[in-house]
């Protein structure tokens, strides 16, 4: 296929081919982001014209959106207690949520690995832990807030606890799927017992390890507002609650988009590590 | 009793009245009764019979990874206790450790047994060149064909120094191009080296092919049922009258059994 289309307008009409084969090309390249771009621009005209001019809409129009983030990123709008502290609240989210995340992952990983590899401690922790699984993270907010305190511990636990079961669930399942062949090459080989754990098991559960470093990296983003509602000040979720009770929805929507985009460009983040670490996985190549 | 003092041709394998049983589902399964066999150094044996005769779980008693329920094998006299480098597999399914090179594959029996780093890199470097494929030697298992997965499986357990090479129907996935040339290959590096082959097939031409003596096992329950020595000089012509006549015996014996088990 390939080599026919390369050799084919060499051959036929070398002048004709810059002309009609640009146009195509040029097309073909704008298909994918004209695609990707349709749809969000569909739900703002949406959300521009049924609110834009309306007194009493209670959502303002994505215009005003748009100020307000420009006003809390930068300020010299409204100059209000909000103006130019975007990186303020960014900063303390993200600390938040990478702190909470490397906090689940330095518990959920050995443990998982444990679980997934121990009978014993299987039999200790799984069924507990299954228990606790279904408890959402907002069902921990009071208890968390007892224990912890008002204010950022809380925030953390709670961010912990969001991330904590997407790593642990997954590196069980890849821990427990492990080909028992490769086992059986290794042995031969020479490499028995606990040599096995890094040589094998590690290296072999690594991509089912990864996706739960993924969602558990995603669902810290998505706990981030529970966990703000401890009473910090500081923080995405915050001004989405302090907005929230200042009736200041704009800033609502602005708070949504910051943790959206942030959340979004850290799983590019990883997505581009996993590529690099699981260049050997069909499935991640 | 054997007398100590005279000499005995030691075998490399001897398995003695091997039966293996596992439970399957709360019932008892029978697949191996009463194994007798004994590979002298430098042989290339071959197992056949139809599926549940009991060819991979003999396989897999030698290679360590069962115990036998009755019976004793041993490697130079002595019980086999487990997997070793010095019998290596070679699976149907290759078994090549995915997130590995082809370099670092081949290089991971002599890496595990704590080589030097350089003295692991020049053992590579021999038996890639062996198989053929120094132009992939970064590649990861996922990139390569069927037939290259298995050139690397073999030159894995070659570069762990294994005298025994057990081979599970190592062909069996393999295109009928790519196995005549794996088959080649094979006997190519057997020639050379002095190792000592047992290899499971279901396919009469290729134990012909391939073995200086074929072992037929029928199933229900699995045991050793006849065997041929096969004296064709090598290279061997498949398509010679003698070569047939041979095919022709082991069919028999072969299709005589199974019917006979399955009357």
């Amino acid at each position: 296929m390939s080599a026919a289309t390369e050799i084919t307008p060499d051959a036929a009409a070398p002048d004709a081919t810059p002309g009609r084969s640009a146009p195509v090309s040029a097309w073909q390249r704008l298909q994918a982001p004209a695609l990707t771009l349709a749809f969000p621009l569909v739900v703002l005209a949406v959300w521009h014209f049924a609110t834009y001019g309306r007194k009493y809409s209670l959502i303002p129009p994505p215009s005003d959106v748009a100020l307000e983030l420009y006003d809390l990123a930068f300020g010299g709008i409204y100059d209000d207690a909000y103006s130019q502290t975007l990186h303020v609240h960014l900063i303390a989210s993200m600390s938040r949520v990478f702190g909470g995340f490397a906090i689940a992952l330095a518990v959920a990983l050995p443990l998982g690995l444990m679980i997934g590899r121990i009978p014993v401690v299987r039999q200790l922790l799984d069924p507990t832990l299954q228990l606790l699984r279904p408890i959402p993270v907002t069902a921990w907010l009071p208890l968390a807030m007892i224990m912890f305190g008002l204010g950022p511990r809380s925030a953390f636990f709670l961010v912990c606890l969001g991330a904590f079961y997407p790593i642990l669930i997954n590196t069980i399942f890849g821990v427990r799927s492990v080909d028992p062949r490769l086992f059986e090459a290794a042995s031969m080989l020479g490499c028995t017992g606990s040599a096995q754990f890094f040589k094998v098991v590690l290296p072999a559960s690594l991509p089912a390890i990864f996706t739960g470093l993924r969602l558990g990296l995603g669902f810290a983003w998505v706990v981030i507002v529970v966990g703000e509602m401890t009473g910090v000040p500081q923080g995405l979720g915050a001004v989405i609650m302090d907005a929230r009770t200042l009736s200041r929805t704009d800033l609502v929507i602005c708070g949504m988009i910051v943790i959206g985009i942030a959340g979004f460009i850290t799983d590019r983040l990883v997505l581009l590590l996993g590529r690099r670490l699981l260049r050997w996985s069909p499935g991640h190549a | 009793m054997r007398d100590p003092t005279t000499p005995v041709i030691e075998s490399v394998i001897e398995l003695r009245g091997v039966s293996k049983q596992f439970e399957l589902q709360g019932q008892r399964i029978e697949a191996l009764r009463d194994a007798n066999l004994r590979l002298a150094k430098g042989e290339f044996v071959c197992l056949i019979g139809a599926s549940g005769c009991g060819k991979s779980t003999l396989l897999r008693i030698v290679a360590g990874f069962e115990q036998p329920t009755r019976g004793e094998a041993l490697m130079w006299g002595k019980p086999i206790a487990g997997p070793a480098p010095d019998r290596g597999m070679v699976f149907q399914d290759y078994g090549l450790f995915p997130w590995l090179t082809v370099r670092r594959n081949i290089g991971f029996g002599p890496a595990a047994r704590g080589l030097a780093s350089a003295q692991v890199a020049d053992i590579v470097e021999r038996f890639i060149a062996l198989v053929g494929l120094q132009r992939f030697a970064e590649a990861y298992p996922h990139q390569l064909s069927g037939g290259m997965k298995q050139r690397v499986a073999i030159a894995r357990v070659l570069a762990n120094d294994a005298e025994l090479v057990l081979m599970d129907e190592p062909f069996g996935a393999l295109d009928a191009m790519t196995r005549e040339r794996l088959q080649d290959e094979l006997l190519d590096i057997w020639q050379r080296t002095g190792l000592t082959v047992m290899f499971v097939t279901h396919s009469i031409e290729e134990a012909i092919f391939l073995a200086d003596r074929v072992v037929v096992m029928s199933p229900g329950p699995g045991r050793i049922a006849t065997e041929m020595r096969i004296d064709l000089p090598r290279p061997r012509d498949v398509s010679a009258p003698d070569f047939n006549d041979i095919r022709r015996e082991l069919s028999r014996m072969l299709h005589s059994d199974v019917s006979r088990k399955a009357a």
